[in-house]
């Protein structure tokens, strides 16, 4: 049994700032992850289907522009109406922390704010 | 041992025709000036001994190469514009806020759309959901520029509007605005950024393909040079491509290679260069490497003078003249101790000033953290203020001329840059080398490198990786009204309901008619559609389904 | 396994699980394949092979874009080089097929290569089963296209799609080799760059000098960007298929794809069961024993196999 963690690094929205879900694509792939990176202006819908098509243990969001209180919420609901909740939804991004405990109140499992050393996200999907 | 008589002779023929010439219609400032403890204080500083190499490198402000600053006396004439880019939410919310920087002493306004306006789609589209008055203004018809700019008088501001895909149809709505206020185009200054490569690149508000981006580009600068000539109908951007990561050399390197390629498309459209090459300008970005910035803005002058003389064969000085706005780094702004930004924009606004900028936009202090507030907004300018008004900086030219180390950084920056634009020119130009991922791999390899020396602490972020302290976020974060996208919505239905659909309709179809062939000027079909207040989503819409849509070329 | 009727019914959340098991190497795989195998055979296999910036992916998308039109139920393999050093890897051909990922018709799979070699993955032979036997009408597989090694297409695929495009300079050379070959059709895309016509010309010269073959091999322009030459492409595919039908090939070519597969199982299982005996102590042993120079490697390896093939009966 050879089990790979499998991570879709998507970016919601219509932000075009992609340096830090590049990176984070990047590093995650170095740590030994399988990344799957969906391009710039997905729909909600479009990254749940491609979360479960592709099988993903985690989904991580990136989008810089604010709208993650809107986005955010909406793909954790999707993801729990299409039965796939067992998939494990992050976020970064400038996000005030008055919005992160929003965020995990609403099915986002943890948010890395600008400067989080890549560490810290690979042992929190460690940890899952 | 050598002297520098020669040097001596070549300033003052510099001060009786160069100098002189700008004096005496825009006196400087001061008639002498001094420093803080009243040593006088020359104009511009020249080697005192024999430099051979100086006035092929460097020359006199104002002349060629302009190395030394694009105006013969730079900030002792006048300082610079300060412009803060600015907007969010409703058009009356951010009309609010450019008649209070106004009023602070800004002298021209930046207007910063929110990204459904800069992708091309109305508030009501699905697309922009979450996103509305996000990071800029909504503006979805004539309706809401006329609120924007209500009570400002367009014919006394200069207006720099960040707005590239659809930059036509934006540049519509403020010159149909200008009408209704009795202002003619050709009293309207300011910019539009109209620089689509770098979209692909590094900024990701595209809409349609490179070719007939660059033809609803080239139509602009037509159009301009002919009905809006004070108009600068572009600003080739390097701000968005270092804040992707790129080094300064490649910011500087694929910002004019950009230009080339601008410069190409409007040749090829038959345009004489002198015509329209002086409304060209530049956007860099300011980072906190005071030494290589410095030596970055001087190099890009000299760079950018020698190609537009001695490659595209241009004849008027003002062709040559790399102009250019300069934004401080948002991605060297930390969201951890925060009132650390104000120390860092401090250092790039001087870098910026050495640099020879013509405008300057300083960070405010809170912008890892979301939208800046009004205060947070009022230091950063008074950050600039305090840089022109106090630290003397702007009295004398070019002050690091000469400094062995930015002369030698300078040279070094020049060089890369040519080399990275011989190696563009081998691949067939910038749009191949941006379909073919070349340029966004260099830029994420670079940006990769960046991090990773972060991450290992090689290089010291203060307040990150080290001298980091637990602290409290500030709780004065701005926050957008999230009902907006709903405000939009109703205004839009009203717009729709008070409009002749008919007329709409028509401009319309002419518009479909004309993007249908390669040889109409869009600009004038545009600008009838927006008088009939049709949205800028309908017209974005027709020119869709002609144009069709781009899709990112991605190398990871 | 209730995995199996879900699979049958088409859902997409057990048919991600399933070929994520098959790739896992899961204790259930075997159970999974025997349940579905005799629901599979229905579908039709395009293999999309060529060098990496051929255009591959958006060409795809566009096959995808036509092939939903004529009603087709689609599946995409893309499959992506794992890193060597890390083991991870970043897929990014779905990319530029992401305006089918909410398509009820189309189903998008990314998969890397996990260290095997060939340009398709260990696992693509049994996600095709999985997708075939979901009722997928037409499976594509986009191999990773790193050049020389991509041959292992041809044996998963019904017809390989070669892709190439002007501009390589050399690396043309490099495919004549062994890749220039295994293509069924040539795709010559970015039809409007420069030196599109002259590759085509080579293409077709070099297929002039294929010795004794039975079927003619297409050379088409494509400009997939711009949508164009895809409709004519689908339909030369639609005849060749046709044609190798007709001549009994495609049965022959399905069939020497079953005997690879049995080799590939067969010695899978084999070593799996020598690896088991083998252990590092073992291995430690037998190589002092040699080291020593009593025996000769030959001799004393005949020795240990027919002991392990007695103790196998």
């Amino acid at each position: 049994m050879t089990k790979k963690v499998r991570v879709l690094i998507a970016k919601p929205g219509l932000d075009g700032h992609d340096r830090g879900a590049k990176y984070i694509a990047r590093a995650l792939k170095d740590a030994g992850y399988e990344v799957i990176y969906t391009g710039l202006r997905q729909t909600p819908d479009s990254i749940v289907a491609t979360a479960i098509q592709e099988d993903v243990n985690f989904v991580g969001l990136s989008l810089l522009s604010g709208a993650h209180k809107e986005l955010f919420p909406k793909i954790v609901e999707l993801l729990k109406e299409n039965k796939a909740d067992d998939i494990i939804v992050f976020g970064g991004g400038v996000i005030p922390d008055r919005d992160i405990s929003f965020l995990k109140d609403n099915g986002v499992k943890a948010v890395f704010t600008p400067g989080t050393p890549i560490a810290d996200v690979i042992s929190f999907i460690e940890a899952q | 041992m050598p002297d520098n008589r020669d040097l001596i002779k070549q300033k003052k023929t510099w001060e009786s025709t160069t100098v002189k010439k700008v004096t005496d219609r825009f006196p400087e400032r001061n008639e002498n000036f001094t420093t803080g403890s009243w040593l006088p204080l020359n104009r511009l500083g020249i080697p005192n001994y024999e430099d051979k190499t100086y006035m092929d490198k460097s020359g006199f402000p104002g002349e060629y190469p302009y190395t030394r600053g694009v105006q013969p006396t730079m900030y002792r004439g006048r300082l610079w514009t300060m412009r803060q880019y600015a907007g969010f939410g409703t058009a009356e919310e951010s009309n609010e806020r450019y008649k209070y920087l106004l009023n602070q002493g800004q002298t021209g306004l930046s207007v910063a759309f929110d990204l459904p306006t800069q992708i091309g789609y109305d508030s009501s589209d699905q697309m922009s959901i979450g996103e509305v008055g996000k990071v800029g203004v909504a503006i979805d018809s004539l309706k809401d520029m006329e609120i924007l700019f209500g009570g400002i008088p367009l014919d006394k501001v200069s207006t720099s509007m960040t707005i590239n895909a659809p930059a036509s149809v934006l540049l519509a709505f403020y010159i149909a605005v200008a009408e209704k206020q009795g202002v003619t185009k050709n009293q309207l200054t300011g910019t539009i950024q109209n620089d689509i490569l770098k979209e692909y690149i590094a900024r990701g508000t595209y809409i349609f393909p490179p070719t007939p981006s660059l033809r609803l580009i080239t139509n602009i600068f037509d159009y301009c040079s002919k009905e809006v000539p004070k108009w600068n109908t572009i600003s080739i951007s390097g701000y968005h491509i270092r804040e992707a990561g790129s080094t300064a050399a490649q910011e500087v390197a694929f910002t004019i290679a950009d230009g080339i390629e601008y410069v190409k498309a409007a040749l090829d459209t038959g345009m004489d260069v002198d015509v329209f090459a002086k409304r060209l300008s530049f956007f860099f970005n300011s980072h906190n490497d005071l030494l290589e910035e410095i030596a970055k803005f001087r190099a890009a002058r000299r760079i950018w003078a020698k190609i537009m003389k001695e490659r595209f064969k241009a004849k008027s000085p003002n062709s040559m003249k790399l102009r250019f706005h300069t934004q401080t780094g948002g991605s060297t702004l930390t969201a951890q101790q925060p009132d650390n930004n104000i120390v860092r924009v401090t250092i790039q606004t001087l870098a910026a000033i050495f640099g020879g900028t013509q405008s300057l936009h300083t960070n405010s202090r809170d912008e890892a953290l979301g939208l800046p507030t009004e205060k947070s907004v009022q230091v950063a300018l008074r950050t600039q203020q305090i840089v022109a008004h106090e630290s003397g900086v702007a009295n004398t030219i070019d002050p690091f001329a000469g400094s062995y180390i930015v002369e030698e950084l300078t040279d070094k920056i020049e060089q890369e840059v040519m080399e990275y634009i011989t190696k563009i020119d081998d691949i067939g130009g910038m749009v191949k080398a941006i379909e073919k991922g070349f340029i966004q791999k260099q830029i994420q390899d670079s940006a990769y490198k960046y991090q990773k020396e972060i991450e290992r602490a090689e290089r010291v972020i203060v307040g990150v990786n080290k001298f980091t302290a637990k602290e409290e976020q500030p709780n004065d974060i701005l926050e957008v009204n999230p009902k907006l996208r709903e405000v939009q919505i109703q205004r839009i239905n009203e717009v729709k309901e008070n409009r002749s659909n008919e007329s709409v309709q028509k401009k319309l179809i002419a518009l479909k008619k004309a993007a249908s062939t390669t040889d109409n000027n869009l600009m004038p079909l545009i600008l009838d559609a927006v008088r009939e207040y049709a949205t800028l989503g309908e017209i974005c819409n027709v020119l869709r389904k002609e144009f069709g849509e781009y899709k990112e070329s991605i190398v990871l | 396994m209730e995995l199996v009727e879900e699979i049958l019914n088409g859902d997409f959340r057990a048919i991600a699980k399933a070929i994520s098991m098959i790739e896992n190497d899961g204790s259930e795989k075997e159970e999974l394949i025997d349940r579905i195998y005799p629901k599979c055979g229905r579908a039709v296999v395009w293999g999309i092979t060529g060098p990496p910036g051929a255009g591959k992916s958006t060409l795809v998308d566009k096959l995808i874009e036509q092939e939903r039109i004529n009603g087709k139920k689609i599946a995409v393999i893309a499959v992506d080089p794992s890193s060597p050093f890390s083991g991870g890897a970043i897929l990014g051909d779905r990319l530029r097929m992401q305006e089918h990922a909410t398509d009820p018709g189309v189903f998008i799979r990314s998969m890397a290569s996990r260290g095997h070699l060939g340009g398709v993955a260990g696992a693509t032979t049994d996600a095709v089963k999985v997708f075939d036997a979901a009722g997928f009408d037409l499976i594509i597989i986009e191999s990773i296209g790193v050049g020389q090694t991509e041959i292992e297409i041809i044996e998963v695929s019904d017809i390989v799609i070669l892709v190439l495009v002007p501009g390589m300079g050399d690396e043309i050379q490099a495919l004549k080799a062994g890749v220039m070959e295994i293509g069924d059709i040539y795709v010559i895309n970015k039809k409007d760059h420069d030196g599109a016509d002259k590759l085509e010309a080579e293409v077709n010269y070099m297929l002039s000098l294929k010795e004794g073959d039975q079927t003619k091999n297409p050379v088409l322009l494509t400009s997939a960007i711009h949508n164009d030459g895809i409709k004519n492409l689908i339909s030369e595919i639609q005849i060749y298929l046709k044609n190798i039908q007709e001549s009994m090939e495609l049965q022959k070519k399905r069939k020497t794809r079953i005997k690879q597969e049995i080799k590939q199982i067969f010695s899978g299982k084999i070593m799996y069961e020598i690896n088991k005996k083998i252990n590092t102590e073992i291995m430690e042993e037998w190589a002092e024993a040699i080291y020593n120079g009593d025996i000769s490697p030959y001799s004393f390896i005949n020795k240990k196999v027919q002991t392990f093939l007695k103790e196998q009966k």
